[in-house]
């Protein structure tokens, strides 16, 4: 791997680490809104998919996306004034944190509805084609959107229309509170769509460098006008469904998993063992990084909350 | 003018959008086939599959796919099928088109126009029937159109594909092949406006879609007893012509409320309710709403006869209007919600 890549894929993984850890706290203190899910776990799929694409390629998310997001370029300074309510926010406060857009950076959405947002990929995948200027859609799902009808319906569109989209599942073997097993007789996603003849994979998603190899490929036959395909990176969900999620189905096991399965820590390991970086630069982008943090706190802090008069004036476009 | 139909005047609408601009995009059900109305005859045909695109049956999906189309700068227009079938698709229309804009602060738009249709009285039964569009009508963000014959359908829908909005086009399949007389080319008609039928003092009819023919025939035969009715078309539910409607009442101090839809929740509830807190000291008489009783659309012939309304209904509910306060008058409605 080049140096640079992967010294670039550590710091958006620090981003993302930092900004939802402090996102918990903000959270316990009731400073960020609303329901939140942080994607601790889960760092190395958004920095290997968002860190290859362009701002004109598109991706969507789901209600755990403050990690795709950020890697996909959104400011951390608006997002995390969009947790806060504020009129900095991202969306001016009127989204919160499953709602997040950011079209500059071809941040197309997250959204609340588990699987809503796969028909949604479908279609900008399908303006993409039309246009034929090469852009590409991801889609980021967990494994409980595989059960959700949209699924079987978009996976089957896709491949019938031969869309330019990557499917990416993190499947970190939760549905909310509750096991892959209780919700499917079939363990890997890649296996559900086998029959529909495109190209799919299963990676582990603690594994960064395998991801990123594998989406490259899989970008560049989309870019060139091929598709779909699907990326299943098994990861491991940190925190519970939300947080404040009392985690009763937690095993006590899995600190032990966790230790073995952190992304952050074995990209970090691996980076310094493979010279594609000094240890002590590491532990330089991670105080960078918190440092980024506390002016994002600092500036959304800062804001106005919107004026209540903005809600009208936004349920229509003119 | 040219003699033509309402079905027909959709498909030509569409073919002229389609030519003028080449973001407008057909997506659903048999559309490249022209469908089972012939609503979409002949577009794939000129455009070619791509733009003109058979979807499987796969509504919620096919939906929201529209919408990921329109937010990306497309200008899609997908049909579904039968209206009854829209229940598939709501998750779509009401969580993201309707939301997309608000939600990301206005950096989303979504130029998508759903075009379905619905009604009874061809014997199709209690899942091919319903008039559903009092629903639409309920979310923030969704505009919804209703026209009451060809030309206002083909005017109304060359505003919805220029509506930088989601914008639902409920059609009706009674009204689809009476041969009508449509200027050439038909003007576009703008989302919003009201359109007074027929003037009178009487007493003012609000009618929506197939309702409004048989609001001007009550009107007609009314008028041979000297009572004149004066009807109004809203023709758009959302956003409404309130002034126009309130107008009107104020006029006659009467008035009486169509539509196919079941009385109970259906958009004649809201009308009255904006009605009467517009017009409320003007009114001399309960304001009167036609609509289909309290059950499921019947299948057998006399059945279905009996539960759709018309102008035999649509006069009564006027004559008790008329009629309040000179006799112990009973309030026209078939509607009320039917204890279990």
């Amino acid at each position: 791997m080049d140096r640079d890549v992967a010294q670039a894929l550590l710091r958006t993984m620090w981003r993302i680490r930092l900004f939802e850890e402090r996102v918990g706290q903000l959270k316990r203190n009731l400073q960020v809104h609303g329901l939140i899910h942080l994607s601790i776990g889960g760092e190395g799929v958004a920095a290997a998919v968002c860190g290859q694409l362009r701002d004109d390629d598109a991706v969507y998310s789901g209600h755990r996306a403050h990690g795709h997001a950020i890697a996909k370029g959104a400011p951390m300074t608006a997002v995390m004034a969009e947790l806060m309510g504020r009129e900095s926010g991202i969306c001016h406060g009127l989204g919160g944190s499953m709602h997040l857009v950011d079209t500059e950076h071809g941040f197309m959405g997250a959204t609340g509805v588990v699987g809503g947002n796969l028909p949604l990929a479908l279609g900008t995948a399908l303006t993409q084609r039309l246009k034929g200027t090469g852009q590409v859609t991801v889609v980021f799902f967990g494994d409980g959107a595989v059960q959700a009808g949209y699924f079987s319906e978009s996976i089957n569109l896709a491949a019938l229309w031969e869309l330019p989209v990557v499917f990416v599942c993190e499947n970190n073997g939760m549905a909310e509170f509750t096991s892959r097993e209780e919700h499917s007789t079939i363990d890997r996603v890649s296996d559900v769509v086998a029959p529909y003849g495109f190209e799919r994979t299963t990676v582990n998603g603690s594994d960064v460098p395998a991801v990123y190899d594998t989406f490259e490929q899989f970008l560049a036959k989309a870019r060139a006008g091929k598709g779909p395909y699907l990326l299943e990176c098994v990861t491991y969900r940190r925190r519970g469904h939300y947080e404040g999620d009392p985690e009763k189905y937690r095993d006590p096991a899995a600190e032990r998993e966790w230790a073995e399965r952190d992304p952050l820590a074995r990209m970090t390991e691996r980076a310094v063992e493979e010279d594609w970086i000094e240890g002590g630069a590491a532990e330089m982008i991670a105080r960078e990084t918190r440092e980024e943090i506390e002016e994002a706190v600092r500036f959304a802090r800062d804001s106005p909350f919107p004026d209540p008069d903005i809600a009208p004036t936004l349920v229509y476009a003119k | 003018m040219i003699e033509t139909t309402f079905v027909e005047a959709i498909a030509r609408t569409l073919a002229t959008a389609m030519r003028e601009d080449e973001r407008v995009i057909v997506l659903g059900e048999d559309v490249a086939e022209g469908g089972p109305y012939l609503a979409t005859a002949g577009l794939a045909e000129e455009f070619g599959r791509e733009r003109v695109r058979n979807t499987p049956i796969s509504e919620g999906t096919v939906c929201g796919l529209a919408v990921g189309a329109a937010q990306s700068g497309f200008k899609p227009v997908v049909e579904i099928m039968f209206i009854d079938f829209i229940t598939l698709a709501l998750d779509q229309l009401v969580n993201q088109a309707a939301k997309a804009h608000f939600m990301s602060g206005g950096q989303l738009s979504v130029p998508l126009v759903l075009r379905t249709q619905g009604g009874a009285g061809q014997r199709n039964g209690a899942q091919h029937s319903q008039s559903l569009e009092s629903w639409l009508t309920h979310v923030p963000g969704l505009k919804v159109v209703m026209p009451s014959n060809a030309e206002d359908a083909a005017g109304l829908l060359q505003s919805a594909i220029a509506d930088p909005n989601p914008v639902v086009f409920v059609e009706c399949k009674a009204l689809y092949f009476r041969r009508e007389a449509v200027p050439d080319p038909p003007p576009s008609v703008p989302i919003g406006r009201a359109n007074t039928l027929r003037r009178g003092k009487d007493v003012t009819i609000v009618a929506l879609s197939r309702l409004v023919g048989d609001a001007l025939e009550a009107a007609h035969k009314l008028a041979a007893e000297g009572i004149e009715a004066e009807v109004i078309d809203p023709r758009t539910l959302v956003p409404l012509d309130l002034d126009m409607l309130a107008q009107s009442v104020k006029k006659t101090g009467r008035a009486v409320i169509a539509h196919e839809a079941v009385n109970a929740g259906g958009f004649g509830a809201e009308l009255a309710a904006q009605l009467q807190a517009s017009a409320f000291d003007y009114l001399e008489a309960p304001i009167q709403r036609v609509g289909a009783p309290y059950t499921p659309v019947p299948v057998s012939p006399p059945l279905e006869d009996a539960y759709r309304p018309g102008a035999r209904e649509i006069e009564a509910a006027v004559r008790v209007a008329l009629e309040w306060g000179e006799y112990d008058a009973e309030p026209w409605d078939k509607g009320a919600i039917a204890a279990p």
